[in-house]
């Protein structure tokens, strides 16, 4: 009889077993990934930036990426896009509340913000692609895509929490756009161009523990008073003397997922700028830590494989003779098996 | 010759007869404007035909097509797992038309998934270790699903063999089906439950009643009983269509173990709710709450239906397969798509393009089972002893 005690027997040698390993451990088995030591990344103070999207055009340029037109653009003679997408890397986003007459206020204010690749410590578009073709390079920390081992599949796009890898669903040939920080100019000893072009230096580039250390002074000025800003890249040349601004409590990047190398400071909070909170372990160390208990060195399928070849070629060899009695299943079913 | 010639089983024959009905006819046109949207989507791009955005980067092609139809699919390793595994040699009459659904549904995963990726002229990369990713979770998917499509196909191949009297290969198979039919159990257990594990990559984008650590473990259990109700549904259905019996008593059996698993799956979904302490958001107003509800019910009607006795009557237990196979969908339908959200202003609903697709998929899969069992040795060879059906 197949009854269920039967069933159950079956399947807690193998399957069951398979399916509850990772339960029965710390489910966290794999360490949380570290910032690279050379690790370079941005820092977009949205209280410096005053909306002009200088450096969405340098991006454009620098990356030799199409004009996108939409409803801003009339007659379709310049690029105007609403979002990042297929075609745009990077985009300059405005928050605006009722009278919108007061910079980086919430009521009756403005502020803005940037949206592209947070560039993660722990990258869910790294762990999701099948093939490769996102990489995080272990020195820069730069998450890197590879258009030539790339499949389409579109998981980075999804598993990515900033909603940041896009796909050119218009193309027949169509391939992943996401900010790789100007990879192609840093070999040739330049740097992010969205970093170079911006005039008031809400874009910064630089090592992300000197960035984190600029974090870390202007938070401890006193708001009102004048400082210094570098502008272009953290420990440059030029810089110019502003205002301190009021910053909201938390620095977005910080510990988003993991945390992530390129920075936000912000005068609103960055749930009005579309920034959502996010956890602090990052889905991919949570999902390789089950695939990495499940499938630890391949021990427990290929266990299961075993009792399952086994009970099968026990119960299918062919039947020359009467099997000696107690070596197959016993009970009212008499062994029978064949071939389907 | 294996033990099969001295089974108090029928052998398994071709039905015959015609194959072009009105009906096959349908199902054939279904194809062709099937392939007619696939030209526009291969020569425009995906965004031609399909409702797909970078907020929702897959639409039905994955979460039905693949999802979906790969865990009905599972008829295949249940019933192969029972027969030979289990040593239940009554339920012999049913592996091969369980194995032909699965591999019909097996096949029609991979067309869709070939439809979907954009880049499919690189599909080779899964299978070359220079781009291997082992973290990946779709990694081990794909491999693992390309990996047991081919052990379907040899598990079926001993029906085309004897079809073509190639007595001397067909023993060769026959000699290390024991391995096949072994690997063909380990294969869909892992890429079952990793389908769900696929989620977890998505963090906070899955809503938190979806997202728990015991997604591999709810996907195998509800696969194992979307499976077991395929077969159950799929037999009847089968026999309903040729006038056949219905096998009453096999099927009601099959459904015995579909009833534990969707008790099984039911009470480990609410465990982990308990645990992870999101009960109080089930009663909450909002879409994907009722529909956890209408799949609770779901799973939770077979469970019912099929206590006592009266679960051996074939209109409860054909009710009862149609049921949990629906909510085994609806929950992986919502998991997927439902219940995933990357931010503010993405809305999903898939085009007549991408509809047309997965039902010209469905249609060119049930005209393949048709057509097989007709020209091939799937179901068994009515005798006289048959008795017609009292039901």
């Amino acid at each position: 009889m197949l009854t269920r005690r039967n069933l159950l027997k079956g399947i807690a040698g193998g399957a069951g077993a398979v399916a509850a390993t990772p339960l029965c451990k710390e489910a966290q088995a794999r360490g949380a990934h570290q910032l690279p030591d050379d690790a370079v990344g941005l820092l977009y103070d949205g209280t410096l930036c005053i909306g002009c999207r200088a450096c969405m055009s340098a991006c454009k340029e620098a990356n030799d990426m199409p004009a996108e037109h939409t409803a801003l653009a009339i007659g379709n003679y310049w690029d105007a896009p609403l979002d990042i997408s297929g075609k745009t890397l990077n985009v300059i986003k405005a928050y605006r509340s009722g009278t919108a007459t007061h910079k980086d206020q919430e009521q009756d204010g403005f502020a803005f913000t940037k949206v592209s690749c947070m560039h993660c410590v722990d990258p869910s578009c790294v762990s999701a692609c099948p093939v490769s073709a996102m990489t995080k390079d272990p020195h820069s920390g730069v998450v890197h895509y590879n258009v030539e081992a790339c499949i389409g599949c579109r998981y980075c796009v999804a598993a990515c929490p900033f909603n940041v890898p896009r796909f050119t669903y218009d193309q027949a040939i169509p391939k992943i756009s996401k900010c790789q920080l100007c990879q192609h100019r840093m070999d040739e000893g330049k740097y992010a161009a969205c970093a170079e072009v911006c005039p008031t230096g809400a874009t910064l580039f630089g090592p992300v523990i000197d960035l984190k250390k600029e974090i870390e002074r202007r938070r401890s000025l006193t708001p009102g008073t004048q400082t210094t800003y570098p502008r272009g890249k953290i420990g440059g040349t030029d810089s110019f003397q502003g205002p301190v601004a009021h910053y909201v409590e938390r620095t977005y990047g910080e510990t988003e997922i993991g945390g992530t190398q390129v920075l936000h400071l912000s005068g609103v909070r960055f749930e009005l700028l579309n920034k959502p909170p996010l956890p602090k372990v990052a889905p991919a160390r949570i999902s390789e830590s089950l695939q990495h208990a499940i499938y630890n060195n391949l021990i427990a399928p290929l266990g299961f494989l075993g009792t399952l070849a086994i009970l099968a070629w026990r119960n299918m060899r062919p039947k020359r003779e009467p099997a000696p009695a107690g070596t197959a299943a016993p009970g009212p079913t008499k062994p029978d098996g064949g071939a389907p | 010759m294996t033990a099969a010639t001295t089974s108090h089983h029928p052998e398994p024959a071709p039905l015959g007869g015609r194959i072009w009905t009105p009906f096959t006819g349908v199902l054939a046109l279904l194809v062709v404007i099937m392939l007619a949207v696939l030209a526009t989507r291969f020569i425009h791009g995906i965004g031609a035909v399909t409702n797909l955005s970078d907020g929702y980067p897959w639409g039905i092609w994955i979460a039905y097509d693949v999802v979906v139809g790969s865990a009905l699919g599972a008829s295949g390793f249940t019933v192969a797992f029972i027969t030979y595994i289990l040593n239940r040699g009554q339920y012999h009459p049913i592996v091969r038309p369980a194995l032909l659904t699965a591999l019909f549904g097996y096949v029609m995963a991979g067309a869709s998934v070939f439809f979907d990726i954009g880049r499919y002229w690189e599909f080779w990369h899964i299978f070359v270790p220079r781009y291997a990713q082992v973290n990946s979770v779709l990694f081990e998917v794909a491999l693992c699903i390309s990996a047991y499509t081919l052990i379907l196909f040899l598990e079926f191949l001993p029906a085309v063999l004897e079809r073509f009297g190639m007595v001397r290969i067909r023993q060769k198979v026959d000699r290390v089906l024991f391995l096949l039919i072994s690997i063909g159990v380990l294969l869909p257990t892992m890429h079952q439950s990793s389908l769900g594990s696929m989620l977890l990559v998505f963090g906070p984008q899955v809503d938190p009643l979806y997202q728990t650590q015991l997604l591999p473990l709810l996907f195998l259990s509800s696969t194992i009983g979307m499976g077991l109700a395929a077969v159950t549904v799929e037999g009847s259905v089968t026999s309903l269509a040729l006038r056949r019996p219905v096998e009453g008593d096999l099927l009601a059996k099959l459904m015995r173990v579909g009833q534990f698993l969707a008790a099984a799956f039911l009470i480990m979904r609410f465990g982990d709710l308990a645990a992870r302490g999101q009960l109080g958001n089930l009663f909450v107003a909002r879409p994907l709450v009722y529909l956890f509800w209408v799949e609770t019910a779901l799973f939770a009607a077979p469970v019912v239906m099929l206590l006592g006795p009266a679960g051996r009557r074939p209109s409860r237990f054909f009710g009862a397969a149609a049921l949990l196979a629906a909510g085994g969908m609806l929950y992986r339908i919502d998991a997927y798509l439902v219940a995933y959200n990357t931010g503010a202003g993405w809305r999903y609903f898939p085009s007549l393009g991408e509809l047309a697709v997965t039902i010209g998929l469905i249609a060119l899969e049930i005209l393949a089972f048709i057509i097989a069992i007709r020209v091939l040795p799937v179901l068994p060879k009515m005798s006289r002893r048959a008795a017609p059906d009292p039901a």
